[in-house]
């Protein structure tokens, strides 16, 4: 296989990193809005810890795709 | 500082380049002063020049004092939660980190601004600050109990071991994560950001039909510019809060 075809594939194949980051940030954001709307009003004090585990998913699913813009623009 | 747009459009990794301003060379270390550090250092001018403008400590804050009290007691007020008081006394470390961080990412969303964020040895280096201190400060002040870290209690003597050994690994691995988790941020969004124009470009210039779909990349950039100022606020925010949960490790090593 010629190397620039395999950074491509790489590239595809990085991304699917994303779909389980995806899947996180589904749960977080759907759990906390089911907690929120049955107790309204300790939700303003989870609202750090929401943000604190969006990043943190978040940032898995970044990761993946720095992997897949590495392999597309630096290598 | 950056280059033009032309060339921005073809490879959206341009905008990462280094460009040398003034050369400086002691030994073989090559210290010349680069547009990264140029940014660095209008990063903390700017910051500077909030503070100062914001220090006459009028009873009626204007601006920018207020936006310092709202983020000074913002901070604080995470601090002290995951900390407890005695966490108070790296107030100073936390805000500085913050703040820096902010305004570099939030600097770095100028049009033609370098990001000095987006490289990641200034996030490491950030990291590496932080991990200093934790280390250094934890051992100063528990002596050998700072190892208790490692050592969590309530759990089974057969499989103690095992989680001591992913302690370790865990603790090992929060300098690489805590910066890459910065620099990919600021990396992807950035990419994202000029792939984004680029492709609204390339399409107009094609014609036709899909100089009329060029639209649908150029308002996905507008609605992406929102997103990144929020992603450069809330990775300020991650990363302080990250700090600060690892200084509690330093401060009550014993329980987590």
């Amino acid at each position: 296989m010629e190397a620039e075809a395999a950074k491509y594939i790489g590239a595809g194949i990085a991304c699917l990193g994303m779909a389980g980051a995806g899947i996180g940030l589904g749960h977080i954001f759907g759990n906390y809005l089911a907690g929120a709307l049955r107790n309204p009003s300790a939700a303003q004090g989870q609202f750090s810890n929401l943000i604190f585990g969006f990043a943190v998913t978040e940032a898995l699913g970044i990761f993946s795709f720095a992997v897949a813009l590495i392999l597309m623009f630096v290598l | 500082m950056n280059i033009g747009l032309p060339i921005v459009a073809k490879d959206p990794t341009a905008q990462f380049e280094l460009h040398k301003l003034a050369d400086l060379k002691i030994g073989n270390f090559d210290l010349s002063f680069t547009n990264s550090a140029l940014m660095m250092v209008v990063t903390v001018a700017c910051v500077a020049l909030w503070f100062i403008l914001s220090s006459k400590r009028a009873l009626i804050p204007g601006r920018a004092q207020s936006i310092l009290e709202i983020s000074y007691e913002f901070i604080a007020d995470m601090l002290k939660s995951s900390t407890g008081k005695e966490g108070m006394r790296f107030f100073p470390l936390v805000f500085t980190i913050f703040v820096f961080i902010l305004f570099a990412n939030m600097l770095g969303m100028i049009p033609y601004f370098f990001t000095s964020t987006s490289h990641i040895i200034v996030t490491f280096a950030l990291a590496m600050i932080v991990m200093v201190v934790v280390l250094g400060f934890g051992v100063w002040k528990n002596g050998l109990g700072f190892l208790k870290l490692f050592w969590p209690d309530g759990i089974p003597g057969s499989i103690k071991w095992f989680v001591a050994i992913l302690e370790v690994i865990s603790f090992l691995s929060r300098p690489i994560s805590l910066s890459v988790r910065l620099w990919a941020n600021m990396f992807a969004g950035h990419i994202l950001l000029k792939l984004f124009a680029g492709f609204a470009v390339s399409m107009f210039a094609a014609g036709g039909i899909t100089a009329v779909g060029s639209f649908v990349p150029f308002t996905l950039t507008f609605a992406l510019i929102p997103l990144e100022f929020l992603v450069a606020f809330v990775q300020a925010y991650v990363f302080a809060l990250l700090t600060s949960v690892y200084l509690s490790d330093a401060l009550h090593p014993g329980h987590h």
